[in-house]
């Protein structure tokens, strides 16, 4: 039907065609470019949110960059990307390498468990891990229970270990998300590609980085946006765990912006660490996106 | 056993390792949550029996009830909202011949990525100076914003996807674009429109920072916020019905998730592939 010179009509161009667009787009421009460009000019100004603005320029830039606690939360955000996105791609893909061809009966129901922790509220989440951290709860007791009483700690409460304790969360939520995409992307693979590395003689290591790996690109890549974005955004399971404590041990951007403008009144210095969050979320989306980019 | 067994095995013990790390914390807080009520339960014992108490005080004590409710009401309007107003961009985007197309869609990316932590400052001085603090309303608008970039993204792959000849056969008899998108494309959109649906219902139903900052009135919290005041709160410091009380906010996406379960994975995974 195809192969005979049809007759396509084209949608001619007419200007009620934007009637459509316009509903979805008042709400966009309402609800997410006006409160973006509001930010950004509250980020240049001085305010505790009843008096009137006063401009500063880039002042509350430079007091948030010259601030420890700003910038030590900053590096707590990179730290939990380890723990929120490299440790699950990490286990993700070798996970997937080991999978290649392999079919077997239960998937679905191994794949329903294996995403119960995408689905749910953080808030949620972050009580379940609270009991488990508890002084007395499973994870102490089961420390204990071992013989290793030394090591069993208010591990939530620790200055040395809270980070680390909400990384491990971020790390339990994410590791089935990979698990599932990667498994899912190596299905894909073409098997004669795998044949192919057999006969060039490869083991399964080289099989590893010269097939599955460059064949997941895609995958990795919203593995990486998809985890990294969570970890610097994060606020839920912060607040519900740690509230950012113990003193700023968990502190995040996130929680800064929550604190500075709803708890202690600086509204333009919220308001620029908001815009910082977001240069940064793009920025390293971009690199993402720029460093796994398809090489022509 | 041959190679193929032994690579089955070992696949089903690394997924059995999987499952048991999953669902351990949820069964601690299911047996935290049927433990006997005073009786503190620690570490790693199994209940001495199962108790419904926890839920009982939970759902008195957190006022659940409306939680629920408000949670209902904002997730009903935002879902509908946000499908009716996509459904229509992702159509003119998609099929309809629009001047300016590219620099639009453009303009939507900046969604997809924002994180909307930088921007709640805005929403609550705007919702404070409009006096809507404290109302469904400052939840459901800012949600619809944030929802649409994403939803528009995944409908117009949808729409994409549909063969070019019936919207052309349907052209030729004369169909006007209304009819064209209601009669003849919108059946073969079901599909995408119940993922999306399950998506969406999803994501507002475990929003929490937007309702924090919004609402002060105890009746009118939703579900995950009436949660993280229970959990905070000393009166009803007993971790047993804390567990309860968060069983009680994730049964309703949970039911949801059991019955479509595809749909949330497909959903989630080729639609962050699409982001």
């Amino acid at each position: 039907m195809s192969n005979i010179n049809i007759y396509r009509p084209q949608s001619k161009f007419q200007y009620s065609s934007y009637l459509y667009i316009i509903p979805a787009f008042v709400f966009y421009i309402l609800f997410v470019l006006f409160p973006l460009g509001d930010t950004l000019y509250t980020s240049f100004t001085e305010w505790n949110g009843i008096s009137e603005k006063k401009w500063v320029g880039f002042d509350q830039y430079i007091k948030n960059l010259s601030d420890k606690k700003i910038t030590s939360s900053i590096i707590h955000s990179f730290i939990l990307i380890i723990f929120y996105s490299f440790l699950p791609i990490i286990i993700g893909l070798l996970i997937a390498g080991l999978m290649i061809r392999v079919k077997i009966r239960g998937m679905t129901t191994y794949r329903a468990i294996l995403f119960l922790p995408q689905i749910l509220s953080m808030i949620v989440v972050g009580i379940s891990w609270r009991w488990i951290y508890a002084p007395k709860g499973p994870l102490n007791a089961g420390l204990d229970f071992f013989g290793l009483e030394d090591v069993s700690r208010a591990w939530l409460g620790s200055f040395d270990y809270s980070l680390m304790a909400v990384g491990l969360i971020g790390t339990w939520v994410m590791f089935g998300f990979t698990m599932i995409l990667f498994i899912a992307g190596v299905q894909k693979i073409p098997t004669e590609l795998y044949d192919a590395a057999k006969v060039d003689g490869a083991g399964a290591i080289s099989e590893f980085f010269n097939v599955t790996l460059p064949n997941l690109r895609g995958e990795i890549i919203v593995a990486l946006i998809f985890t990294v974005t969570l970890a610097l955004r994060n606020f839920d399971l912060i607040y519900i765990t740690t509230g950012g404590g113990p003193g700023t041990s968990t502190m995040i951007p996130s929680m800064f912006i929550y604190k500075k403008a709803f708890q202690m009144g600086q509204v333009g210095s919220a308001s620029s660490l908001g815009i910082m969050l977001t240069l940064m979320i793009f920025t390293l989306v971009s690199l993402i996106l720029i460093t796994f980019r398809e090489k022509k | 056993m041959n190679y193929k067994n032994k690579e089955k095995f070992i696949a089903h013990a690394i997924f059995l390792i999987g499952t048991i790390l999953v669902l351990y914390p949820f069964f601690s807080i299911l047996f935290l949550a049927l433990s006997e009520p005073g009786k503190r339960i620690s570490g790693f014992t199994l209940p001495s029996g199962i108790y419904f108490d926890n839920f009982i005080k939970a759902w008195v004590g957190g006022s659940f009830n409306t939680g629920l409710l408000n949670s209902f009401i904002v997730v009903v309007f935002v879902v509908l909202v946000t499908l009716i107003c996509a459904t229509l961009a992702a159509y003119a985007f998609e099929k309809l011949n629009i001047f300016g197309i590219t620099p639009l869609f453009a303009l939507l990316l900046i969604g997809l990525v924002l994180p909307y932590e930088s921007i709640v400052i805005s929403y609550y001085y705007s919702m404070r100076a409009l006096g809507l603090v404290n109302t469904h309303l400052s939840l459901i608008l800012p949600q619809i914003g944030l929802s649409i970039p994403f939803s528009i993204f995944w409908l117009r792959a949808s729409f994409k996807s549909i063969p070019k000849n019936l919207s052309e056969a349907a052209m030729i008899e004369g169909a006007g674009r209304w009819v064209i998108l209601i009669k003849i494309l919108l059946p073969q959109m079901i599909p995408a429109l119940l993922t999306l649906t399950v998506l969406l219902f999803m994501w507002t139903w475990n929003e929490f920072l937007l309702a924090l900052i919004m609402i002060q009135d105890e009746e009118m919290r939703t579900a995950p916020l009436a949660l993280s005041y229970f959990a905070g709160n000393k009166r009803y410091g007993d971790p047993a019905i804390t567990a309860a009380a968060a069983i009680w906010v994730a049964l309703p996406v949970l039911i949801v998730y059991i019955l479509l379960q595809r749909r949330f994975i497909s959903g989630m995974v080729t639609g962050a592939i699409k982001e």
